[in-house]
This record gives C-alpha cells, structure tokens and sequence, in this order.
C-alpha cells in the first residue's frame, strides 16, 4: 500500500455512513421521471408483438385524432437527423452488423421492436393513443434458437445472407502465450484425462428498480438530456456523432439512477427518438417504459453455449483448455455486443496455469432482443465454465475440489504472472482466500456432515459447491482496448476545486448508479488534502459538470475514477505548495504536507490548505507571475486491469423428492486489495452474490417458440425477493493492487462472477451420487427433480434445457 | 372525474381525478410526491408501498378513488425530515446499515418495513424475510435490509443497536 506515511490514511479503510443515504431514504430523490418540466410532452412506443415480420401499412389516423395527441411519427417521418444506434465493438473486420434504425420501417426484427410513437399532453393520453394505431404485418420465419440460427436455416435479417456475425479468436500457440491445445488434448487421450463438456449460459434480464427514462429540454441554445443511464458521457458523444448535432451543444445528465448493472450502459431507441422528437415539437418530453417494456426492450445478457474440452494429467494437472462459444446477440449488435464474449475469452483460464488453450466465440443474430454487458459482462461465463469444469474434472478423478484447483492456480510467490491468455496478473493470494473461507465456512464439518446424510440415505441432501474465482476489472488501458478495435479509449477524468470557503468541489468522469461514488471518493480526497471528509462534494453525471468522463461500468469507477482523483488532488497539493512557501515566507523546498497542512521543516509555522484556498481566492499575496488557482484535474489511462479474486463456498439442502434447493450457507472471502468503505464493499459482494445465486436457481429470459418473451414482467422473472436468499457469510483479504497508488481492485462485479458455479457446483454435489453430470439453469425444483429422476432410471442426461421454472 | 377528498402527509387534499387513476399516479402526479416510485405494473416490486390508513399498500394497487376519505402517508410524511429533522428508526436504520445502494426500492422498502414493524414489533429473520417478500431490491441482495429491520427493532425495544 502506497498511501504514504505523510497522509495517514484516516479516512481511507472507514465504514463511513453513505452521503448519498439522506434524500434517498426521505424521498427527496431526483430520478429521470421525476422531473416535470413547462409544457412537456410525453411519448407512448407502439411495439411489435411479432419477433419477425414485414410491416405492411401502419395507420395512425385514429390516434392522430384522439384527444391531447399532438403527433404521430413512424420511420417515415424520421430524418438524418433522428441518427442509428451503433456498436462500439466490432470484434472483427468482417463483423456482419445489421443498421440498428431507431424505428423500424419494413421489418421488424424482435417481439417488442419500436414501429411507432406517440406524442401527447399525458402519459395516460399517449398511451391509449398508441392502442389506436393500427399496423399491420407479415409474420416472417423467425430465427429464435441459438443452436439452430447458427445453422442459416432461418435468416434474421434476410438481407444478410447469414446469422453469423463474427468469429474471433485467440490461440495460445498463435500469440506465443503458450502451447497448442490440440497436442495437449491428444497427448491427455493418450495418457491422461479430457473431460468434455457443453454448458449452457442461461439468457437474463438485468432488471434494475428503475425503469429507464428520457427527458429531453430542447429549449435554450444547449439541449438538454436526462436519462437513467449509467453512461451519460457516452451517450453524448454518440448522439453528437450520428444526430448531427454538435458535441458542444449537447447536454447529458444522469440525475439519481436506480441500478444499472450494466443494463443502463446501452443507446437506446428511446434515448434517441426522445432526442428527435423533441426538436422537432420544440417542447420538453419524457418517455419511462413500464416494466414490461423494460422487459423485452431493455437489453438482455449471458446467453450462451458453451463447448469446452479440458485436458489433464492422471494425477490432476490441466494441461490445456479448449473453448468453442455460441453466442446470442439478438437482433441487433448492441453498442458492446460481442464485445461480452470477448472479454470473457481472458478469463476463462481464470486463476490457473494452463499452458495451452485457444478460444473461439461465434456471434449470432437471432430475432430475440439484443443483449450487451450484464454485471461481469463475459467474466461469469468464464468463470462459470472453468470452474464448472474444474469440479467436474475433481470428480472424475475422485479428488477433493479443492485440492485439485490448489495443484493448478498460482502461488502467491508467483505474481506478477503472465497467463495463457496473454495478461498480467500484479498480485494475488489465492492459498490465503481459500484458507481462510474454510475456516469460516466450516468445510471439513459440513463435508462430514454430507457423508452422514449421504450414508443414512436422508431425502434432503448437502451439496458443497466452489468457486476460486478471479477477473478482470477496472476497465481499461486504452491501448489494449485499441488492439481489440474497441471504438474509445479507457481512461478516467476527475477535477479538484478548492473553493474559497475551503470546501471542495470534485467532479469526477465516473457516473454512480448506487454504488456510493460520493461516500467513497471523498474518503479518497479528504485524505490527499487532509480535509474534513465533510466539506468535499462530489459531482458526477452531468457532462457540463464532469465535463470530461467514460462513465461506469466493468468496476472501474475506484480503480480508474479514483486513481484520476487521487492524481488530481496530488496536483492541487503540489500547486499550493509554492503559495505556502511564499506566504509563509520560506523556500518550496522546505515545505511540507502533512494532514491539511503546509508547514516549514523545523519549525512550527505552517497554514493550512483552506488557508491557502482563501489566499489564491482573493489573490491578493500570491508569488509574482503565479496563476491564482490551484485547482487540478486529471485524465488517468490505467496501466493494467485490475484482478480481484476470492474463494467463494456454498452449501445447499437438495430436497431429492421434490428438486428445491435451499441455500444453507454462503462463504466468500474477496481479495479486492485497499478497501476504502468496508461497508460499502461489503454491500457491493451481497447485491453482486444475489444476482449470481439468482442465475443459477431462479431467473431466466423465456422466449416461446413464436419469439415472445414469456417470463416479461415480475412475476413470471423470478428476481428473487428476501425469502428466497439468506444472510451471507462475507469477508475480506486483502493484497493490494501493485498498479494503482491506493491498491484498491474493483468488486462491482465480483460476487455475481463467482457466485453461481459455486450454487451450481453446490446442487451437482449434492446429486452426483444418483449420477446426475449436469442440471441446466436455473436449477428451478422442476429441472433439478427431473435430472435426479432421469439420472436414477439410468439416462444421465444431456445438456437441454427443457422445462424450465 | 371523480371529486376525491383525502389527507396526505398530514395535509388536506382535495382533487378531481379520473376513476383509473392508480393512488401512485395520483401521489406522483397530481401532488408532486415523487418520493413514491413506480418500478413495475404487476404490483410484484413493492416500490411503490405507502401507508393507507396506517397500512402498508402498493399504491399501484389501489386507485385513487380508493383511497377517498382516507389518510395517506407516503415516504415524505413519514418524518420530518425537511431540512435536516430527526429521521424515524427505520429510515436511521437503514441509513446506519447500508441497506441501500440505488435507492429506487427503499421508499417502499421503509414503509413496509415500518408496517412489518407495528404488526410484529420483534420479528425473526425468517419472519422479516416473509415480511419483505411483497418488495424486491436489486441491489442489496437483501442482507443488510433484513439487518436494519432488525436494528430498528432492537431500537423500538430500547435496546443497544
């Protein structure tokens, strides 16, 4: 840890209260539909019910005439102006990338595609106008199943000859990270194991609290944006880059926003219609979906196959990992699209020394809805699938899970390492992690415990699941992202302003959405300017405030954000000191900083920063030449990613005669380097476990075999409430990053990429022993007493996903 | 439109509104009490939750005509928090345990919790876990929410927290 022994780190490490808490638990809160602004309209959207069809006539007359509607508008309204939502991440040259218009002309392409929209005094009066507009289609073949699209059978888009979008690569042998799988695998069938394997990643709904909203202000010379967006900088720049307006026109602010989860990282037809119509009715308007809309028309994420082949030794060495995706885009590349996949290709070896592996991933259109980041974003599926296999390959082998990943992960000794798949990995101590939750999870008590029950034949069994997991986060070093053809850079911006009362205004590019920006970073800054923890304000997510900033996503905001904060605070410091020295009457050099205060070595003369804020204010007494400003910004291009990891171990009671699955005990130990806020870190693994543990037992995006969303609102997706989870066993490591000043490694996503191969592994351990090899998610009570009944009249299953909750 | 007379947050309310009209919408838009939030339209999410006639309700849930000659208490009125007054237990308890991050789901949350509270005012976890079930968070995977329902009720017992 680099806080140095000049700045004690008094704030830093603290489970400070949140600052964000007060308006939040009082009602005071400013979410996007919240704000009501002159004469402002609302928009309704007319949706295809269909998931592929011609439009043949839409006729909008009736609802042009009913009452408070001021327009209709359909794709032959729009202009250039109304701009296309575009994808950031071609993943390769050839990438076959259908125009994603903002409203559908001739064809729609996904059971909830936009085809028209209403304008109108109220929301209630735009929405029965919309029930007015009649359309009319064509119903097309659809492309639904993902095995069956990348076949071409039938077409998504027709015009594109093919559903495939891209294939991307790495091959170990190829970049000269390590051998060829192929030979590791011929040489294990020889004399050693493969195990072979198709897993499937479930399709799921991100499903933050607040449903999106849009308010556009088209009055004044700037227009203005409210969004429940997660990345206002983003969309600024791309609605400046297709709308035709200019960047410096544009205004995009993300007031409260409840959850993200990366579903709110997206451009949206709504954003962008929104956009259109308000310049063209010149008067405010406002579009929040329902939940329902939120449903289908929000991104979705996951949604893959997974073909995998795992060579080892006999006595328990991997030797190689071969890794064939399929994965689901939808109908249209959403602005990361197959970028998801991709960075799931760098984790998949995770926290093992696999000396050959090689990654394929098939990009599929599908006419379902797009999918995009969800919280991991690639790394769950990863994670998902080595450590899948890594139980898997105990079993076959008949050792200890445990003590399998121990002969194959890294020893501490050994950071930095380079892996398989070409990163490197700063710091780590996974011997640590793993031993310590252990101990707090009781594992050689409920092992023992397992083989009782096992042994006297109890109807509910105990299953231990494991998941040593690591990943990459805090995304991203600019170049790196370059050689991927990723459309922006990764760096973070942050501002420091030293006011003339002595309070300080931060604002940082970063743009929370629950996490606790404005708690956290200013721990960070109250103690690089040794200034009360009170008196700093941090801004965020308004672009004319955090005028520069990629926004959050990829737990980047502490390690990228917060590094950009900590070199702006540095440079306020570093410009003050030659204030100091002259109102102090002494040589720069001999001036030191020391918990707010500037003082001359040896003696007891000093002032403090505030003192030096107020001189600089009035610029009265400043040395000759001086700019009279010691406000500071910083623009940070990380260095690395940033490898948070852990051991997370999971209990589950398997009730064999009717397939429930009841947690029974969660553990986790994070290693996330410097913790600020343990509070909020400890807050960020609970949401993060929940959302895993929910992939695993309970959620799942169902589409019928028409192309409908079937599990479209809450009550047929199973977010899970209270009384499906438990009080979690959550604790702490801590080796501090090696490649940021604080140490800290990010955690948003750390919970939800190691929790569910741990539940998963938990039910399989549990069901093993009637020979049960895998249970598809959600291991709903339907699929897992299905499996235990197939698997005890001798079939042991394949991979299908069959009934599902 | 129906004329409708109720009280809210302490305050008489007197409105025209149509039949349809849900309490939220009403609340949200007809008051300007947007401190009641709308997160889904199943009346699963619980968001929404305000306290009709010292009840806890999904406003979503009851039309506004409803709620005539009745007495409302949304998240607003369920302190005096304006400018910086003393918090109720269960709003201190939740911002003393971190049982929010986004915020969207705990206006409902707290006035479930405080309903929760005066029908069981020393509830299990198990009991607070069914209590809450009506009312879903994203975020907080729901630990530290049960947490606070519990510290808030060591409170009301006058217990150390």
């Amino acid at each position: 840890m680099t806080v140095t022994a000049d700045r004690p780190a008094a704030e830093i490490g603290r489970d400070r209260r949140r600052k964000e808490d007060r308006r939040l638990i009082t009602g005071s809160s400013r979410y996007t539909d919240n704000i009501v602004l002159p004469g402002m309209l609302h928009l309704a959207m007319v949706r295809s019910p269909f998931a592929h069809a011609r439009v043949t006539s839409i006729d909008a007359a009736e609802a042009k005439a009913a009452a408070n509607v001021v327009a209709v508008y359909t794709a032959a309204d729009l202009d250039e102006s109304a701009g296309v939502l575009i994808n950031a991440w071609p993943i390769t040259p050839d990438q076959v990338t259908p125009v994603h218009p903002v409203l559908a002309a001739d064809r729609v392409t996904f059971a909830g595609e936009i085809v028209a929209v209403v304008v109108a005094r109220s929301a209630a009066a735009a929405r029965d106008a919309a029930e007015l507009v009649d359309v009319d289609y064509d119903e097309l073949p659809a492309a639904l199943d993902l095995k069956e699209a990348v076949q071409d059978t039938v077409l998504a888009h027709p015009d594109l000859g093919t559903n495939k979008s891209a294939l991307w690569v790495f091959d170990s042998a190829a970049a000269g990270t390590g051998g060829n799988v192929e030979d590791a695998i011929t040489a294990a069938r020889a004399d050693g194991v493969v195990i072979e394997r198709e897993y499937r990643q479930n399709r799921l709904i991100p499903a933050f609290m607040e449903p999106r909203s849009v308010v556009v202000d088209p009055t004044g010379e700037q227009l203005t944006m409210w969004s429940a967006t997660q990345v206002p900088h983003i969309v600024r720049f791309a609605l400046a880059a297709t709308t035709g307006v200019p960047e410096n026109k544009i205004r995009v602010i993300a007031p409260d926003v409840g959850g993200g989860f990366g579903g709110k990282l997206q451009v949206t037809p709504e954003e962008w219609l929104a956009w259109w119509i308000a310049r063209q009715v010149h008067k405010p308007v406002k579009y929040t979906e329902t939940r329902s809309e939120s449903m289908i028309a929000a991104h979705h994420g996951r949604d893959q196959w997974q073909k995998l082949t795992l060579a080892a030794t006999k006595d328990g060495r991997v030797t190689g990992l071969k890794v064939e995706l399929t994965a689901d885009l939808g109908s249209y590349v959403a602005i990361v699209g197959g970028g998801v996949p991709v960075l799931g290709a760098f984790m998949f070896n995770a926290i093992y020394k696999i000396p050959a592996y090689h990654f394929a991933c098939q990009t599929v259109l599908t006419n379902k809805t797009w999918t995009d980041a969800y919280r991991g974003a690639g790394r769950p599926e990863a994670t998902f699938a080595i450590e899948r296999l890594m139980s898997d390959l105990a079993d076959e082998l008949g050792m200890d899970p445990l003590e399998l990943r121990e002969k194959n992960w890294i020893t501490h000794e050994e950071f930095p390492f380079t892996t398989v798949a070409g990163l490197e990995y700063d710091s780590g101590n996974y011997e640590a992690a793993t031993a310590s939750a252990k101990k707090f999870f009781g594992y050689d008590e409920l092992r023992a415990e397992q083989a009782r029950r096992r042994a006297a034949g109890d109807p509910v069994q105990l299953g231990i699941g494991i998941s040593t997991f690591t990943e990459m986060c805090g995304l991203a070093p600019s170049r790196v992202l370059g050689s991927l053809d990723y459309g922006a850079g990764g760096w973070e911006h942050a501002s420091v302003r030293m006011l003339a009362t002595g309070k300080v205004e931060v604002a940082t590019g970063t743009s929370a959405h629950g996490q606790g920006h404005e708690t956290a970073f200013s721990q960070i800054v109250a103690d690089r300017l040794g200034v009360p923890f009170e008196d700093v304000e941090i801004l965020h997510g308004d672009t004319q405030v955090s005028v520069k900033g990629l926004d959050t996503y990829g737990s980047r905001s502490l390690v990228v954000g917060g590094e950009a904060l900590v070199k702006a605070a540095d440079k306020v410091v570093e410009k003050a000191k030659p204030v100091a020295a002259h109102l102090l009457e002494a040589a720069v050099d001999d001036i030191e900083f020391q918990g707010g205060r500037f003082g001359v070595k040896g003696t007891d003369a000093g002032v403090t920063i505030q003192e030096v804020a107020g001189a600089v204010f009035t610029a009265h007494n400043l040395p000759d030449g001086m700019e009279p400003s010691i406000d500071a910004e910083a623009t940070y291009d990380p260095i690395n990613f940033n490898y948070p990891h852990g051991t997370h171990l999971c209990a589950v009671e398997v009730d064999t005669e009717t397939g429930q699955v009841r947690l029974r005990k969660y553990t986790c130990v994070d290693d996330v380097g410097t913790i600020v806020n343990p509070l909020i870190v400890e807050g960020q693994v609970h949401g993060g476990l929940a959302q895993g543990i929910a992939q695993a037992l309970y959620e799942d995006a169902v589409f019928d075999d028409a192309g409908t969303l079937v599990s479209g609102s809450f009550v047929d997706y199973l977010v899970p409430s209270a009384a499906d989870l438990i009080s979690f066993d959550a604790h702490h490591a801590s080796t501090p990053a090696t490649t940021n000043t604080l140490g800290t490694k990010g955690v948003g996503e750390a919970g939800t990429i190691a929790s569910t191969p741990a539940v998963v592994n938990a039910v399989l351990d549990a069901v093993r022993q009637f020979g049960v090899e895998d249970i598809v998610m959600p291991c709903s009570p339907a699929r897992v007493y299905a499996a235990i009944a197939a698997a005890r009249a001798g079939d042991t299953g394949t991979t299908t996903e069959g009934a599902g909750a | 439109m129906t004329k409708i007379h109720l009280t809210v947050d302490g305050g008489a309310v007197s409105e025209d509104v149509e039949p349809r009209m849900l309490l939220v919408q009403f609340l949200r838009e007809k008051l300007g009490k947007t401190g009641t939030l709308i997160g889904c339209d199943t009346s699963n999410c619980g968001a929404c939750t305000v306290h009709l006639d010292g009840r806890a309700v999904k406003s979503c849930n009851v039309l506004a005509v409803q709620a005539d000659g009745g007495e409302v208490t949304t998240i607003e009125g369920l302190a005096a928090t304006y400018d910086g007054g003393e918090l109720h237990p269960v709003q201190a308890a939740f911002h003393e345990c971190h049982a929010l991050q986004c915020g969207f789901c705990t206006p409902g949350m707290i006035m479930r919790s405080v309903d929760l509270l005066n029908e069981n005012p020393d509830p299990t976890e198990d009991e607070i876990r069914e209590g809450l079930e009506g009312n879903l968070c994203r975020c907080t995977g729901y630990h530290n929410i049960v947490r606070a329902v519990q510290t808030a009720a060591a409170a009301g017992k006058g217990e150390e927290q």
